[in-house]
């Protein structure tokens, strides 16, 4: 079973955040879809200061088996990137709620917070979609 | 329920990630595919190919048949010990199936045929047999497991029993020894130097094992198609299928037109074909930048502003080279073309260049950069 920290947030597209209480988030894939997508090989990250709003396709994950498009959870602006992750995309397989995180972003509104999905929530989502 | 080779349980004791291939229970990889890959390529892997069908051809006229199925000549393997790798085609010139044969010795004849095309192989091959006599007999009872990589035979060598293994080692490339039901041949499908073994299942089961003991890594499906692409090898499916013809794919030199006089199914086809000017090659493509090419991406050349839909060329089998950190492919495009061409990815035309393949021989690049 994967792996689902309790102290973070997620959307149905399988992001965690992690809220630092002062206007900013930082972004990952979840265990789960790491593991389903295997060898992550290239993964390409938005320009800092880049404006992006809630399911904005912003990122790009690519590994041997399939690339899959990666969405702002929040409406904001890119703050920082993990630029680790280009040469060590396997950095997100290894440890994709630690030194995988992809990118932090300054939230326009930090309230909208509150309305991403609680870890039971989207581990009933990973459950679902594994039958 | 899909089927399950002798070895499953090991493979899900090593937390597989198992899939299903062809109607088997097969494992895509046990953690890491890029690991897996660059073990076989630095150390030693191995694979449970037992989804793979071994079929036993025998009878006084083994050799008369296989010379007439086959599009490769058996006659080049007369000596007892020796292995070819060919195509069998129907009568239009498609490739039904790619598969080794090892002459074993004097009219026994072992063929490893693709898994996705056991059933219409077997069909093939007992419509084929009806005017000769043979007998054919596909082996359910032996499992196949490949070590592959530098250290390989050595370590094969060490589980085997000794007088199998002493036959082993004495291999040059290309050649099979038996023993009874198993047979040791110096084959592969990554690239590397090593074994295929096809033994008893029971017997399978306690080599993997002792295999595992002594350090040789388990390696999934995953891996056995980037270390294949890396070596230049077509997937039956993908390169080739019966549509196409050895010489569109790649693998005219797999044909042998010579003696004239051999007659074998498809011939005429491809004659006619040659007389015509094959019009399509199949190439490699590396890549330039960042992404990975896949299955039916569409290529075109570098000059050109068609669209997606009217490419001329496509990408067979596409994925992410390991060796070489960049991604590869083999594409059907048109003869002619040379060097520069582009690859349609997630709707960008991306640059890649045409180059011959192997792309890794003996763990190194063969491309220049």
């Amino acid at each position: 079973m994967s792996e689902i920290p309790k102290d973070l947030s997620y959307t149905k597209t399988h992001e965690w955040i992690d809220y630092d209480g002062d206007g900013t988030c930082t972004v990952g894939i979840t265990d789960y879809a790491q593991s389903s997508l295997g060898d992550l090989v290239f993964v390409e990250l938005p320009e800092t200061g880049t404006k992006v709003g809630a399911g904005d396709a912003l990122a790009v994950v690519e590994s041997v088996k399939a690339a899959s498009d990666i969405y702002a959870p929040l409406d904001g602006e890119i703050a920082e990137i993990n630029e680790q992750l280009e040469d060590s995309p396997e950095l997100v397989n290894e440890d994709p709620f630690g030194e995988g995180w992809l990118f932090k972003i300054n939230v326009s509104d930090p309230d909208a917070v509150e309305n991403l999905l609680d870890a039971d929530t989207y581990e009933g989502i990973v459950e679902d979609e594994e039958d | 329920m899909a089927k399950r080779t002798p070895l499953y349980d090991a493979h899900v004791a090593d937390d597989a990630k198992l899939v299903d291939f062809a109607g088997w229970d097969m494992p895509i990889d046990y953690g890491s595919q890029i690991a897996e890959h660059k073990a076989v390529r630095e150390s030693a892997g191995m694979f449970d190919v037992s989804h793979m069908a071994v079929v036993d051809i025998t009878g006084s006229e083994s050799r008369a048949f296989l010379r007439r199925l086959l599009a490769n000549d058996v006659a080049k393997i007369d000596e007892d010990g020796r292995a070819l790798y060919t195509c069998m085609l129907n009568t239009r010139g498609g490739v039904i199936d790619d598969l080794i044969v090892y002459h074993l010795a004097g009219e026994h004849y072992r063929i490893v045929v693709n898994a996705a095309t056991t059933e219409k192989d077997l069909a093939w091959l007992d419509s084929q047999a009806r005017d000769f006599q043979v007998d054919i007999q596909h082996r359910r009872d032996l499992a196949i497991i490949a070590v592959q990589g530098p250290r390989g035979r050595d370590l094969a060598a060490s589980v085997l029993d000794e007088d199998f293994a002493a036959a082993a080692m004495q291999l040059k490339p290309f050649r099979c020894a038996s023993d009874g039901d198993r047979s040791v041949g110096r084959t592969g499908y990554t690239g590397e130097d090593g074994f295929e073994l096809v033994l008893p299942a029971d017997e399978a089961v306690s080599a993997w094992k002792k295999l595992r003991d002594t350090g040789v890594a388990p390696v999934g499906l995953g891996a056995r198609d980037t270390l294949r692409l890396e070596a230049g090898l077509n997937l039956y499916g993908q390169d080739m299928d019966e549509d196409r013809t050895p010489l569109e794919s790649g693998l005219a030199w797999t044909v042998a037109f010579k003696p004239a006089e051999r007659e074998f199914v498809g011939r005429d086809a491809l004659e006619h074909m040659c007389e015509q000017g094959v019009g399509e090659k199949l190439v490699g493509l590396v890549l330039e930048g960042r992404g990975v090419m896949r299955s039916h991406s569409a290529v075109r050349a570098a000059d050109s502003s068609v669209e997606e839909k009217q490419a001329e060329g496509e990408v067979t089998s596409g994925s992410y080279a390991p060796t070489l950190s960049r991604s590869i492919g083999l594409a059907r495009v048109p003869a002619d073309w040379e060097e520069r061409v582009e690859v349609c990815l997630r709707d960008k035309w991306l640059p890649a260049r045409i180059v011959r393949y192997p792309f890794v021989r003996n763990g190194k690049s063969r491309i220049d950069d």
